[in-house]
Formats: structure tokens, C-alpha cells, sequence
């Protein structure tokens, strides 16, 4: 059960209003290594504008660049000459990581082993010469906020995974940063606690309304938390939409991809408005001319033979609890992928028909 | 079927299995295995406890001279007790510039690639390879009546400089091949934290001192408290460097040969090996138990 990690929004606020965050033609090059003496595009020259009080969620694959774009931000890398960071209307490419006022949370938690949880999360305020009473008392509302109340004096090594990740975040934000900057945080949990923080992190950067950067390799956490996302690939932005844009409207194969499950439609040609397809046709009015329509799982739905748009044979079915996936061969290359109810019950070499609403369809600038 | 009842039939046959096999097992293991410590308990008896214990007897003998019990002689003669404050005192000293000299130096080159570093490590790291006598020719090489220091300084003023022959060069000496142990052991330590920690404090306002007061030396403590200990525990116990500079320097090494060659004073030679090895044994103990107090805390 996901617990509400926010008790008190007002006294949580940031003490000064959110700001926006400016990357301007930020790339970065890594010299090349004894191996290989080719330098290495980490990151291609790249803008991103987040809003105040956005959350930017930056997803894809390792070696994408999204880390060192999050780097770059911190202040723990510098961009190649040329490339800006600006926090509201302040320059601050040339300050270290300790000038930007920005708060982290580490994949690996990155906690003080040798300070409990009190001082773990007093780090900050201690540094920046807060009075012990000042300090007491925000760590009392951080401690309250992500419900770690009883722990302030436990050990970190004694703590559970969550319980980690939570001083880790009281930490981050005990400082009051200008910008919250997330690592992977929930890489190295399991998959229930992971989705029980998901939503208690969902929580607070909302009503906490503070400019964040979220790092992440999973699509469903980037979907949860993002208010946009940049979805990248080899160094650079494939595409940057709000969650629905880049689910529904993937700018490219890539994103469609590895945004969710996505079938490839192969159009062998028109006839009477209708579009031929592998095991069938379409009925559609838009889209002539086009070699590749593409459409999600969840938006194919098995209907009796006689109606269907397309036929194709059961070669398998994946039970996942909510529904099943069902591998459908309709003489295509690779067979359709179908989301159907969990309740129906299919058979491998059954043969069933589909059919796809045209609302349903997309296609992509860059398919080929 | 309760769980209740399932359990309760389960319960006495597990308890069979846990009475009737389980600790006479590991008993058995043991006897069946023993025979194979008998090289080693045969070497340590022969070869260290019954000569130990043969100069723990001894160390309690009359001192040829006073006849004073040999242990007494040590803790109350003024002669012998300046000779261990000078040895303990130049040991910490060793330790402690040791430890700070080559803890920044480990840690800097743990944390920075730079072409040659793998030559300037290797440099570093070549003390190691001199035997103690070595090392002292080194020291005079360096502070001696023909060194470069007195060389020079005869250049400069006319009159030659030198401090090999002191405690001072038996400083020099021992912190000469000090400083690349504590190199490789800090070096070993850096590599294995977790840089992370660091720039969580760096985010979090904290300086490049705060850094390392806060983050980096409680990280890496346990890597310099183990190599402090045994930087303190060598010079304790070397030999060969000051034979080499001249066996003037009061220090327990040179006492303990001065009574066992040059006087035949048994009684004085095994009380002073024996306090020698107590000191450094109880300062590798006390090493041992600080630097456990954090091992299994990493979070």
C-alpha cells in the first residue's frame, strides 16, 4: 500500500519560487583512452528548457547520455566550450557542483556511513552554518515528510533499501535546492518497493513543486513521474512531449519502441480505400501512400473471424495477471503483438481474427 | 490442514535430525581434519613458542652487572628507558607524517589519470625493494659527511651539514620506505570508495576540506589506521638502517644487539626483545580493533 508521504505541503514549500533550468548547446567529449584514441560524443550539442516547477523525466537506454546530461547540470561535469546552464537567470556553467544549490539522490544512495540518519540529513544545513535549532527543526520536518519517524538514530547500514532511498531524499531536500536532481534512485530496489516509492516521489515533487531532473532507463517510472519527457538516444534528444505525446505519437521508431510495446504494420498496397496488410486490410482514410502504419498492443482487439479486418494464427500467449499478451502470426515477418482481457482463454494454433480502430494507427517520419 | 498441526508433526523429527547428528557432525569434521595442523603447531612450537617462552624466562634473569631482575632494569634504568621513549617516539612520528605525507599522495593518485603515472608509481613504490642496510647507505648518501646536503653546504657556508648518524636520519631513513606502503594501501582504499559519497557532499555545499574531513578520511580510516600500525610496528623493529647509520642512536633494535654481542648480557638482550614485541604486538592489536569499527557499514 503506498502510504502518502506528504503531510503538510505549505511548510514543505521551497522558500523560494521554483525556477527554470536552461541547457544551451551542452555536448560533451570524452578524451579518447589508451584503448582507443578516438575521442567519445557522450553527448551531441544539445538545448533543454525545463519549466519552473516541471519535473523532466530523461529516459533511454545506457550510453544514451542522459546521465551526463544530469552531470552536466550538477555541475559534477563541464560541458564542451560553447555549452551554457543556466538556473533562472543565472549563468552558472563555470560554478562547481557546491555553488549550484542543486539537491542529488544516487542510484546507490550514496549515504554517510559513518553518520546516522539525523546526520545524514543534517549534512547540508551543517554546512551552510544553520543554528542546532534551526537544523533540529528541519530535520524533524524532513524526518516527518518521508516518514522515517523512530529511525533518526539508527545507523544507515541498518536500514532496508526504501528506507535508504527516503534519508537519501530528506537529505537532498533539508537544503531547499534550486534544482532536485535524480540519478536512477529506484534502480536498485525490488519491483514492489520501487513502485511504492515511485508514487510517494510522484507525490511530493508535485506538491513540492520544485524544478526537477529524473534519470531513468524505465519507461513506466518516466511515464509516472514526468510532467515531459526527453526520450534519448546516442547522445542526443529523439524526442521530448509530455507522456501521452510520446506514448501516442512517437516521433520515431526508436521511441516507439522503447516507449511500450509497438507493432509494424507493412502496407503492401491500396485497394477500393482499403490498405493490404499481412493477414488482411485495413479500412482506413487517412495514411495512403504510406509503406508502415504502426499501432500499440492494447489497441488490437480479437473479434470473431467473420468481422475481422485481419486473421492470423495463436502461436502464443504470455498470462501477466491484468491481461495477456498473444503472439498472433498473420504471414507477417514478426508475428502482431495483441493485448487481450485475462479472462478469455486463447490456444496456441487457434486461429482468431482482429481488428484495429483507425484512431489507433500512427505512422512515423522516420519509419523505413 | 491447520498450520498448526502440520507443524507439530514436523517438530520431532526435525528435533531427531537436529539431536542425533548435527553437533557430533561437526565434531567429527574437526577430529577428521586435525592431523593436518600438525606441520603447523609443530613449527610454531618448535620455531616460536618454546624460544618465546624460553625469553620470557630469561628477560626475568639478573642483569649481569646489577643483578637487577631484567624487566625492572628496562622500566627503571635511565639508559634503557630513553632508548624505548626514543624508539616509541620516533615510531609514532614515522607513522603519523607517514600517513599524512602519503595519504594525500595515495588518494590524489587513486583519483587522477595523468600520462606517466604508472612510471611515477613504480618510482614511488621502489623503497620497497631496498633491504634496510640500503636504505641507510641511502641517508648518508643524502645527510652524511660525504652527502649532498653537506656537499652542498660547504658551497654555500663552508661548514658540512649532516644528519644522518641522528635520530633525525634514522627518521629520514625509516619514513623513506614508510611512505610507499602507506601509498599502495591508501591508493587500494580510494579505489575501492564509492565516489558518489563524495560528490553527494559536494552537492551539498561542502568544500574540498569538508570533503575530506567528512567523507573521505572516515571512508578511508580503517585503510590508515592498518597501515599507520604497521609503518609503527616496522620502525619499532628495524634493524638494518640504523646498524647501517651508526650504532650510536639510542633505539631498542641497536640496545638489544649491544647487550646480546657486546656484553653477553642475556637477561637485559631477552627483557628488552620482549617489551619491544609486547608494544607492537598491543599497537596492532588496538590497529586491528579501530579499524574493524566501521567494516559492514558501508550503505
Amino acid at each position: 500500500m503506498a502510504t502518502n508521504i506528504v503531510r503538510n505541503e505549505n511548510s514543505n514549500r521551497p522558500a523560494t519560487a521554483p525556477i527554470s533550468l536552461r541547457l544551451r548547446h551542452c555536448g560533451r567529449t570524452f578524451p579518447g583512452t589508451r584503448g582507443s584514441h578516438a575521442p567519445h560524443v557522450a553527448l551531441q550539442p544539445l538545448d533543454l528548457d525545463v519549466e519552473p516547477g516541471e519535473t523532466l523525466v530523461l529516459l533511454g537506454p545506457s550510453g544514451c547520455g542522459k546521465t551526463t546530461t544530469l552531470r552536466i547540470i550538477s555541475g559534477l561535469e563541464q560541458p564542451d566550450i560553447g555549452g551554457q546552464v543556466w538556473f533562472g537567470e543565472e549563468d552558472v556553467t563555470q560554478l562547481p557542483i557546491e555553488k549550484r544549490d542543486v539537491g542529488m539522490v544516487f542510484q546507490n544512495y550514496a549515504l554517510f556511513p559513518n553518520m546516522n540518519v539525523e546526520a545524514n540529513i543534517a549534512y547540508g544545513l551543517r554546512i551552510r552554518g544553520l543554528s542546532p535549532d534551526d537544523i533540529r527543526r528541519r530535520v524533524g520536518e524532513m524526518v516527518d515528510m518521508v516518514h522515517l519517524n523512530g529511525l533518526e538514530r539508527r545507523p544507515v547500514h541498518e536500514l532496508s533499501g526504501g528506507q535508504k532511498q527516503r534519508v537519501a531524499l530528506a537529505r537532498a531536500l533539508a537544503v531547499r535546492p534550486r534544482v532536485l536532481l535524480f540519478d536512477e534512485p529506484l534502480a536498485a530496489l525490488d519491483a514492489k518497493l520501487r513502485d511504492r516509492l515511485r508514487v510517494d516521489i510522484g507525490q511530493l515533487l508535485r506538491s513540492l513543486g520544485i524544478t526537477s531532473v529524473y534519470v531513468t532507463h524505465d519507461q513506466a517510472e518516466a511515464m509516472a513521474l514526468g510532467d515531459r519527457i526527453a526520450v534519448m538516444e546516442n547522445g542526443r534528444i529523439a524526442q521530448l512531449g509530455t507522456p501521452r505525446e510520446i506514448y501516442h505519437h512517437p516521433g520515431s521508431a526508436f521511441v516507439a519502441d522503447f516507449i511500450g510495446s509497438v507493432n509494424r504494420l507493412e502496407i503492401k498496397g491500396a485497394e477500393e480505400g482499403q490498405l493490404m496488410v499481412a493477414g488482411g486490410r485495413l479500412s482506413v482514410a487517412r495514411y495512403h501512400g504510406a509503406s508502415v502504419l504502426y499501432c500499440r498492443p492494447e489497441d488490437i482487439e480479437v473479434c470473431p473471424v467473420t468481422q475481422a479486418a485481419i486473421t492470423g494464427r495463436v502461436l502464443q500467449t504470455f498470462f501477466l495477471g491484468q491481461s495477456q499478451r498473444l503472439f498472433v502470426d498473420t504471414g507477417a515477418e514478426t508475428p502482431l503483438q495483441v493485448e487481450s482481457p485475462s479472462r478469455e482463454q486463447w490456444l496456441p494454433g487457434q486461429t482468431i481474427g482482429l481488428s484495429i480502430a483507425e484512431e489507433a494507427l500512427f505512422s512515423i517520419a522516420d519509419a523505413q | 490442514m491447520s498450520p498448526d498441526r502440520r507443524e507439530s508433526r514436523r517438530q520431532p523429527r526435525s528435533g531427531a535430525v537436529f539431536e542425533g547428528r548435527s553437533v557430533p557432525k561437526g565434531r567429527r569434521r574437526l577430529r577428521g581434519w586435525s592431523w593436518m595442523l600438525a606441520p603447523a603447531l609443530g613449527f610454531f612450537l618448535a620455531f616460536w613458542l618454546l624460544p618465546f617462552v624460553r625469553l620470557i624466562v630469561m628477560g626475568a634473569g639478573p642483569d649481569n652487572n646489577t643483578g637487577i631482575a631484567g624487566y625492572w632494569m628496562v622500566l627503571t634504568h635511565e639508559q634503557y628507558l630513553s632508548s624505548l621513549m626514543s624508539t616509541l617516539l620516533l615510531s609514532i612520528a614515522v607513522s603519523v607524517s607517514a600517513v599524512l605525507i602519503a595519504g594525500f599522495c595515495g588518494y590524489f593518485l587513486a583519483r587522477h589519470q595523468f600520462p606517466g603515472k604508472s612510471w611515477l608509481l613504480s618510482m614511488l613504490t621502489f623503497p620497497l625493494a631496498f633491504p634496510g642496510v640500503v636504505v641507510g647507505f641511502l641517508v648518508i648518501m643524502l645527510g652524511g659527511r660525504q652527502g649532498a646536503l653537506a656537499q652542498l653546504s660547504l658551497w654555500a657556508t663552508g661548514e658540512r651539514w649532516t644528519f644522518a648518524y641522528s635520530l633525525t636520519g634514522l627518521f629520514v631513513g625509516y619514513l623513506y620506505f614508510s611512505i610507499p606502503r602507506v601509498i599502495m594501501t591508501v591508493m587500494a582504499a580510494c579505489e575501492k570508495m564509492d565516489t558518489s559519497l563524495e560528490e553527494a557532499a559536494r552537492s551539498l555545499g561542502a568544500n574540498t576540506r569538508q570533503v575530506v574531513v567528512d567523507v573521505i578520511i572516515p571512508a578511508i580510516r580503517p585503510a590508515l589506521i592498518s597501515t599507520g600500525a604497521i609503518c609503527f610496528a616496522t620502525s619499532m623493529g628495524a634493524f638494518g638502517t640504523v646498524f647501517t647509520l651508526g650504532t650510536r642512536i639510542n633505539v631498542v633494535p641497536i640496545a638489544i644487539y649491544g647487550e646480546f654481542t657486546n656484553y653477553a648480557n642475556f637477561a637485559m638482550a631477552a627483557a628488552l626483545s620482549v617489551i619491544l614485541g609486547l608494544v607492537t604486538w598491543i599497537s596492532l592489536f588496538f590497529a586491528r580493533r579501530l579499524s574493524g569499527e566501521y567494516v559492514g557499514g558501508g550503505a
